[in-house]
């Protein structure tokens, strides 16, 4: 009896200020239902939106990694997934690379501008970090409508190629090519978990927590939060690039402030700090969006606007935190109750 | 005693001073704290005795005067420089990452000097070399049986405790303990000084208490300040005797801890 009081408080008082973390076989079979999720996803829905939903997935982790992880609202993040758009069209277009080429340049593009980016932005914390982000995200969208002779201006970047070493099935078919892009969005997302399990994630997890402090343990806070800040453009690139080949233009809506907006909604809806929580916030987003423009309905910003609302004030960790937790305590009570040890 | 105070101090201060819109909180204070030696700093409340360890930490920039370190002067370098170059504090405010279990929090700080941390393409598996290291200071603060849950759980004299052990980690030459027994019952009390004590071996400490008793059982010297100002030095007899000290203290409406 008593054994279990102790136990109950063991697992219980952990739960309550740590992250939970699901046990290892419960992760990989998370992991594995995931995978057959995203390699399914074109047979149930429209290839090109299945595309988006890994794209904006892969874009929200990266917000992700700043937002839950680092404690860094970006509010200019489309500045990197824009910006990786365009280049990456650019690469295709004028240098004809295959798509993976070109999105790995654009990725590479987005790092680049995120290096002075980060330098002026880590400066500041909470609310003029996310100015300075966002202003710099409008300065970049200003810039490319001016540019009218390599950005297309209003028109938008036009007839981006899928080359793809000559196969032609993924050059054309949308779904073919949803699987050879697929393990771009794949191995971004690995890079998000190895920088998040890696000793660099704990520092962030420190800094986020608690800056003083790290600073006093010798860790160079603002040199960590470049770094992050650099390896988040790059994933929102990399997301970026996808997305751009796999509609075949780039757009100014790439680079606008709503676009940045809506990566931190899609993020903070599916749960921040857990990097399942992009993805899901961005299969509801995408498929909602997707639903709503299909039938005919212009109000889409009100509905996710309000489910935005409702979510984050009912739900505070987002739908996956919330889901989680749930499970974990339920898992909990349950294993208390058949006094099961951990 | 005679024989250190003679030989060059570990840190020194020269006519520090911090003003905050003409409000002088730290004004013209010129420290010497012998190596080896427990070297109190108190005072009433807003005497400057925090801005001073943000001062010598780092977290401020003097408005004038200088830190010396070691014989360096260290003025003017970031909190993580001046933690790598030796000086580790705790702070007033219990100042952890609280979702962060014990011994995550100690393989951090033992894994700061190496600079492992900036490895983000590396499993964080790695930080476990450092894991005995961190279970033998856990255990020296008493907290080895907690090294699994999380900093917010702890109860408040744990995580003064744990404080300790944090700066314990950075292994540093002078540490520096900002009211290491702020908040804590009398048993508390007793273990901190211990455990202090115990710490002290082989190395400099400053620490700021109002805690007349943990005063008088550790420090072999004393600084009293009062507006920002040394009003007082000693040992802790010759301090508690002076006059200036007795009216200081009996001004703030009998605050007497002594």
């Amino acid at each position: 009896m008593s054994q279990q009081l102790t136990q109950k408080v063991d697992v219980e008082l952990p739960a309550q200020s740590v992250i939970p973390r699901a046990r290892p076989a419960l992760r990989w079979l998370m992991l594995a239902v995931g995978l057959v999720v995203v390699l399914a996803l074109p047979w149930f829905v429209y290839p090109p939106v299945a595309m988006d939903i890994a794209a904006w997935a892969l874009f929200a982790i990266s917000v992700d990694l700043l937002l839950g992880y680092t404690g860094l609202l970006s509010f200019g993040h489309a500045a990197f997934w824009g910006a990786s758009a365009y280049s990456t069209g650019l690469i295709a277009i004028k240098l004809g690379m295959p798509f993976p080429v070109a999105v790995v340049g654009g990725a590479v593009v987005a790092m680049l501008l995120a290096i002075p980016t980060g330098y002026l932005a880590v400066r500041r914390t909470g609310i003029y970090f996310a100015m300075v982000t966002l202003a710099f995200a409008q300065m970049l969208y200003f810039l490319a409508n001016m540019w009218g002779d390599v950005t297309g201006g209003e028109n938008g970047l036009q007839g981006i190629p899928k080359a793809f070493f000559g196969v032609e099935l993924v050059e054309t078919d949308a779904f073919y090519f949803y699987y050879a892009a697929i393990p771009i969005i794949l191995i971004g997302v690995f890079i998000a978990w190895r920088i998040v399990n890696s000793p660099f994630g704990r520092v962030l997890v420190a800094i986020r927590d608690n800056p003083a402090r790290a600073r006093a343990l010798g860790y160079d806070v603002e040199r960590y939060k470049i770094m992050v800040f650099v390896l988040s453009a790059g994933l929102a690139g990399l997301a970026g690039g996808v997305f751009s080949i796999s509609h075949g233009f780039a757009s100014l809506q790439e680079l606008v402030w709503t676009t940045s907006g809506k990566v931190v909604l899609v993020t903070v809806l599916g749960g921040i700090g857990t990097l399942w929580g992009g993805p899901i916030g961005a299969a509801v987003v995408v498929l909602l969006e997707d639903r709503l423009a299909s039938s005919g309905f212009n109000g889409i910003g009100i509905i996710t606007g309000t489910i935005f609302i409702v979510i984050v004030l009912a739900f505070r960790h987002g739908i996956w935190g919330t889901a989680r937790n749930g499970l974990t305590s339920w898992l909990n009570r349950r294993r208390i109750k058949t006094g099961q040890r951990l | 005693m005679p024989a250190e105070a003679t030989a060059a101090p570990l840190l020194e201060t020269r006519s520090l001073t911090k003003e905050f819109r003409g409000f002088r909180a730290v004004s013209e204070v010129s420290l010497r704290v012998a190596e080896g030696t427990i070297h109190a700093l108190v005072g009433p409340n807003g005497a400057g005795k925090t801005t001073l360890f943000n001062l010598l930490t780092g977290f401020l920039a003097p408005s004038s005067g200088q830190i010396l370190f070691g014989g360096d002067d260290i003025t003017g370098k970031q909190p993580e420089q001046i933690a790598h170059l030796g000086i580790a504090r705790s702070f007033q405010i219990t100042s952890l990452f609280d979702q962060m279990s014990l011994v995550d929090h100690l393989e951090l700080a033992l894994a700061s000097p190496t600079g492992m941390g900036y490895r983000f393409w590396r499993s964080n598996a790695q930080l476990r070399r450092f894991r005995d290291r961190a279970m033998e200071l856990l255990d020296e603060v008493g907290l080895g049986d907690r090294a699994g849950q999380a900093a917010g759980s702890l109860a408040y004299g744990q995580k003064r405790a744990l404080e300790l052990a944090l700066a314990l980690a950075l292994d540093p030459r002078l540490l520096l303990l900002d009211e290491p027994t702020a908040g804590m019952g009398l048993e508390d009390v007793d273990r901190t000084i211990a455990l202090v004590k115990k710490v002290a071996a082989g190395r400099t400490v400053v620490f700021v208490d109002h805690n007349m008793h943990v005063v008088g059982s550790l420090a072999d010297t004393v600084t009293v300040l009062q507006s920002g100002q040394v009003l007082a030095e000693g040992t802790y007899e010759q301090v508690r005797n002076d006059e200036r000290v007795i009216t200081a203290y009996l001004g703030q409406a009998g605050d007497a801890h002594v």
